[in-house]
């Protein structure tokens, strides 16, 4: 068997894979559902209804999903300069305790200029996380997916001890959290009496400005051309240190983000438990919208209707939430099938 | 009966017809050119031969018997030895080891290598080549590592000896042996297939002549009954002239290297202690054999190294800040690159964004040095697609889907758009054909006449005396001193290459 690149990829195929893709991978997990001896149709209603069967359901997907936005966000900004960051999980966490630090009383300033203050702090702090893995990946060319992964677990067991120590709030009755932040830093209910909150707001309006900075700047095009030919990118005169320091820069900070909307708007406060795997999601995320920014919305809205209807069906019928997960790994490889089979033909021979 | 048969050969790859239904036949004791331009499925047909692709149609007989397709082990078993043109040698082991690899008997690794070297002795005796055993071929030129690949397809017992643009790599007197050699070998009655497409060598080396034009025959010939302009004319399909430079007095000096030196990150000298000056309206020529240094030379006047020590001087001032990428073009260095697809080109963007990519922070297009302006960018884009002739869907198309030719004048456009008055131009004809070249050839001249100065780095002999004013020989880092063209005759460039001292070559060659 032999692949092929087709000469013409069309728009119409390109735009049906991802569909393809996730049929297939239904398909596929009926067979898993079969297995357990659980009706295959009911499991999945369950499972839609689960996800968007109600006000309640609707507005929970989305909860779920804004994390998830800004975590693909940053993997497909990182990923598309060829710049490997597997640690949006740390960098989450690191946007989550710099509005910690200052939104539990250091700073306290009318909302209008809080909230603003409070996603600055967090976003640098995610940068900042990405700092020590870039200046070690250009001046030492060390492989950033080992420095970023591992720093994963430094800067979680950095949080593990803040709460246990310094930072755990006295009004917690021994639970590890820190103090709930000032009521001017938390973000707003979009809808009353659900847990749905401003930071989709911010999550859709960082897609489009991501998308917009990618396609319509001069930085975008300087990541994107590294991503794809260094070689040629430096020849041309982009440098590739400052570009990869400025996705890093960029990535790091959309994925702190989702640590600051977690925080003033889900939680109210940090908890070891802040975030379920979100940065390893992203990276999930990020592929099945094979890098387009706003490709991440629609995606990042697959992956939390998943989790949250999978959560549902597991209630009322003998299936464990873990199909979620196989979900999720069977429709990321049947997106890398479709696409491989849009751009390329299968001969044999 | 003929040695080798080949019948009715058919490739596609995708709705590219590689080769269509070629048929050849080598007898023994016979050197067959088979000439074409790049692209003209030359290569495609020897790998099919050699079983490293598996034809579509058609089938290939050795002494009337038909050879197994798709694996090289049946091409070697059958006496059928190829010499790629880039080399399938393991750097860090001596010459005898590589020779007898996967063909010892693991019995006893001390005989094998005993009679490995009586072999070698006895091939290198019979073929007049001379390497020495025992040398690691990590420190062999590459003129020493053919003659590796040769005598391991020799030491398998090859009747048929397939070789890949070999001259390609080596100096006029390494040419001279290598065809040398191959005479003797066809004198025993073995055959020798030969690829190129330097006319001069195939008249000189072959008996037979098989001109491929877009993956067909397209005639055969006698060498003795063929000239260099009919075989250009069957290669082309029309009759090709190449441009000539005209007499022009040159002008001031616009870019000086003095003294300038480059190491590599461990420690390996790259240059070494190279100075020149590139004059207004003339074309200065570096020539030498691949990997003395021209890379080394092309980065630094590119900005994309910065010289160790020397000084590197635009337009009478002495520069350093300058030393970028970015800062040589905004200085007015027009760069053409070796590689048009590792280098020139980033395959998977469009044409406007490869055309932009060196004027991405200045008007018109971007504002402020940051908002793209897309719809300026592709204005330009156009025109210059329509100025240079690029043949192409649009603006809007990828740039990996443009041929050899059209990505090389994207390239022009974008270098030679922005009217630098001095011009590197590394390699600017590898792999293209005689009409691209012409066109590359013409523009360079037209740059020269509007009184730019051009560096031209070519490893190709004919093109440096069709073009360059003055030349100079690189070698392991080192630059001859710089001679008018006129002065120079192709044997003492060829020593010169060869590493022989200027004065000493010039009387050598005389």
């Amino acid at each position: 068997m032999q692949f092929e690149p087709r000469e013409e990829v069309s728009t119409w195929a390109a735009a049906v894979a991802p569909v393809f893709a996730v049929v297939l991978a239904v398909a596929l997990c009926s067979i898993l559902i079969l297995w357990t001896g659980e009706p295959v149709l009911e499991a999945y209603g369950l499972l839609l209804k689960g996800a968007f069967g109600s006000k309640f359901a609707i507005s929970e997907t989305l909860t779920r999903a804004t994390p998830l936005m800004l975590t693909g966000l940053a993997a497909a900004v990182a990923f598309r300069a060829k710049f490997w960051n597997i640690g949006a999980e740390g960098q989450l966490y690191c946007g989550a305790l710099a509005v910690t630090w200052l939104g539990t009383g250091v700073v306290d300033l009318p909302a209008f200029l809080m909230i603003p203050l409070l996603c600055l702090a967090g976003a640098a702090a995610g940068g900042a996380a990405l700092l020590v893995p870039v200046i070690l990946k250009n001046r030492l060319k060390v492989d950033e997916v080992v420095t970023t992964l591992l720093l994963n677990f430094v800067i979680l067991l950095f949080v593990s001890y803040l709460l246990e120590g310094p930072w755990k709030d006295p009004m917690s009755l021994g639970w590890p959290q820190g103090a709930p932040i000032v009521e001017d830093g938390v973000l707003p209910k979009l809808v009353a009496k659900t847990r749905l909150h401003a930071g989709l707001i911010l999550a859709l309006a960082a897609a489009v400005a991501v998308w917009f900075v990618m396609n319509f700047t001069v930085w975008g095009y300087e990541i994107r051309a590294v991503g794809l030919n260094a070689t040629a990118a430096a020849f041309a005169g982009i440098s590739i240190d400052k570009t990869v320091i400025r996705t890093a820069l960029l990535s790091g900070g959309l994925a702190g983000l989702a640590g600051v909307t977690e925080v003033t708007g889900l939680k109210g406060y940090l908890t070891l438990d802040l975030s379920p795997g979100f940065g390893y999601a992203g990276i999930a995320v990020a592929m099945l919208a094979q890098l387009h920014p706003l490709g991440v919305i629609l995606s990042a809205l697959f992956l939390s209707a998943i989790f949250v209807g999978a959560d549902s069906m597991s209630r009322a019928v003998e299936i464990p939430t873990y199909i979620a997960d196989v979900l999720v790994a069977t429709s990321l490889l049947s997106v890398l099938l479709s696409v491989m089979l849009v751009r390329y033909r299968v001969r044999r021979g | 009966m003929a040695l080798l048969d080949l019948v009715g050969i058919t490739k596609r790859f995708g709705s590219l017809l590689a080769n269509d239904k070629i048929s050849l036949s080598l007898e023994e004791g016979e050197v067959l050119a088979l000439l074409g331009e790049n692209g003209a499925g030359k290569t495609t047909l020897m790998n099919i031969l050699f079983g490293h692709y598996v034809a579509d149609e058609g089938e290939i007989l050795v002494r009337g018997a038909p050879l197994k397709p798709g694996t090289p082990e049946a091409a070697i078993e059958a006496g059928i030895g190829m010499v790629h043109q880039h080399f399938t040698l393991a750097d860090n082991l001596t010459v005898l080891e590589n020779v007898i690899l996967g063909r010892e008997s693991l019995r006893s690794l001390r005989q094998d290598k005993a009679r490995g070297r009586a072999r070698i002795a006895e091939l290198a005796a019979d073929f007049g080549i001379a390497v020495d055993p025992d040398a690691r071929v990590g420190s062999l030129s590459v003129g020493e590592r053919q003659r590796v690949e040769i005598l391991k397809a020799l030491y398998g017992d090859a009747q048929v000896l397939i070789l890949d643009e070999p001259t390609a790599v080596l100096t006029p007197q390494e040419t001279d042996a290598l065809f040398d050699s191959l005479r003797r070998m066809v004198a025993q009655g073995r055959s020798a297939v030969i690829i190129s497409h330097k006319l001069h060598e195939i008249l000189r080396v072959s008996d037979r002549v098989a001109v491929l034009r877009r993956g067909a025959i397209v005639g055969t010939v006698k060498t003795a009954d063929a000239n260099r302009d009919s075989l250009a004319e069957m290669m082309v399909g029309r009759s090709v002239v190449r441009p000539k430079a005209e007499p022009l007095e040159a002008g001031g000096d616009l870019l000086t290297l003095d003294k300038v030196s480059l190491q590599d990150g461990k420690g390996g000298v790259l240059l070494d202690d190279v100075s020149l000056a590139l004059r207004s309206r003339e074309i200065l020529g570096i020539a030498g054999v691949a990997g003395n240094g021209q890379g080394a030379l092309a980065d630094v006047v590119s900005g994309q190294a910065r010289p160790g020590c020397g000084q590197v001087a635009l337009f009478g001032r002495t520069v350093d800040r300058e030393l970028t990428p970015r800062g040589m073009v905004a200085a007015g260095v027009g760069r053409i690159p070796e590689d048009r697809h590792a280098k020139g080109v980033v395959g998977a963007m469009t044409l406007w964004e490869n055309l932009a990519s060196e004027s991405l922070r200045e008007a018109p297009i971007s504002r402020w040095g940051f908002l793209l302006d897309k719809g300026a960018a592709r204005r330009r884009a156009a025109e210059l697609i329509a100025d240079y002739d690029v043949r192409c869907k649009g603006p809007d198309a990828e740039t990996h889907l443009l041929s050899g030719g059209n990505m090389q004048k994207l390239i022009l456009a974008r270098a030679l758009s922005r009217d630098p008055k001095i011009i590197l131009a590394n390699q600017p004809v590898r792999g293209l054909d005689e009409g691209a070249i012409a066109y590359v050839h013409e523009q360079l001249l037209a740059a020269r006449r509007r009184g730019a100065g051009i560096l031209l780095i070519t490893e190709d002999l004919d093109e440096l005396l069709a073009l360059a004013d003055r030349v100079a020989v690189i070698y392991r880092g080192r630059l001859s001193p710089t001679y008018a063209v006129k002065e120079v005759t192709v044997p003492a460039l060829g020593l010169m290459m060869a590493g022989q001292e200027a004065a000493e070559a010039q009387s050598h060659a005389v």
